[in-house]
């Protein structure tokens, strides 16, 4: 499959570079460590972008398809918003309301998603979210343990986690 | 100018460290581990992403440059919060065995029982 957002070479790179884009990620994120960039920088970077996917190479098996780049980025916006209200959330519920009055419970939310790391990010995204934590996976992988701080309507929680965050990540994981 | 500066600085800083004070007051409030778990994943993000975009609109003042550090360390911030709280989560799975748990359709949570079809221990 080719990966537009790939530099060149397509001959050695599948050998050198099963995950391009972890390389250039991991490069970038060394360029950003050293805070300035300069040719060694750049060259340090590059051993490890090619170096670190490759020693590790056993615990990805396979390269996530991801169809759309644009819905990344709108995702990741949404998710950052999410985080913020979030936060408000959970301060005024720490704030004002009386510990009895929480209708804290656990939810089992049923998995459309099948690949791991699209799992992974669901479950992350979850964590970070409105008043939830996700806990568990069930043994066969298809459905999430989730603990909510306050959730009145349990069907209604379930239905809005599976529509803001779950369909948007299938639209993005092929 | 200047004035404006400290006074964008200094109130993002206020903020972040009143919401790292809520975070750590619902570890008190909070009655049980599962629900304390929601107080330091949510409320102290916005916590450290104060200081932290203080912190970078200082630097935009001082010299004039876009200090990139902050945005990694955010990043970091990111991807290990959920998996320290799925470390507590699971671990206090493992000590309470609790009974209450909803359970799924076919198979039971993976902290109790193996994936079909593998060696692992749960």
């Amino acid at each position: 499959m080719a990966d537009p957002h790939m530099p060149e070479q397509p001959g050695l790179l599948r050998r050198c570079c099963p995950h391009p884009l972890l390389s250039l990620a991991l490069t970038l994120i060394w360029l950003l460590l050293i805070n300035s960039f300069s040719v060694g920088g750049l060259l340090v970077g590059l051993t490890l972008g090619l170096a670190i996917p490759r020693l590790t190479s056993s615990f990805w098996p396979g390269r996530p398809r991801v169809r759309h780049y644009g819905k990344v980025v709108a995702y990741v916006l949404l998710v950052i918003r999410d985080i913020i209200v979030a936060n408000l959330q959970v301060a005024f519920i720490i704030l004002f309301r009386p510990v009895g009055s929480l209708h804290t419970r656990w939810l089992c939310v049923p998995l459309d998603l099948t690949s791991p790391e699209a799992i992974t990010l669901f479950a992350g995204t979850i964590t970070m979210t409105p008043g939830t934590v996700s806990c568990d996976l069930s043994a066969d992988g298809k459905a999430l343990l989730v603990h909510c701080l306050d959730a009145p309507d349990a069907e209604a929680a379930i239905r809005e986690m599976k529509e803001r965050y779950e369909s948007r990540l299938q639209e993005i994981f092929a | 100018m200047e004035f404006l500066n400290e006074l964008l600085v200094s109130s993002l800083i206020v903020i972040g460290a009143t919401f790292a004070l809520i975070g750590s007051y619902g570890m008190l409030k909070l009655p049980d581990l599962m629900s304390r778990l929601h107080a330091p994943t949510k409320a102290t993000t916005l916590g450290v992403g104060g200081a932290l975009v203080a912190s970078m609109v200082y630097f935009l003042a001082l010299n004039g440059t876009v200090s990139i550090h902050e945005l990694l360390i955010s990043l970091f911030l990111f991807l290990t919060a959920p998996i320290t709280a799925h470390f507590l989560a699971k671990a206090w799975l493992h000590t309470q065995q609790p009974n209450t748990l909803p359970r799924p359709a076919r198979h039971d949570w993976s902290t109790f029982e193996k994936a079909p079809g593998s060696d692992e221990a749960g």
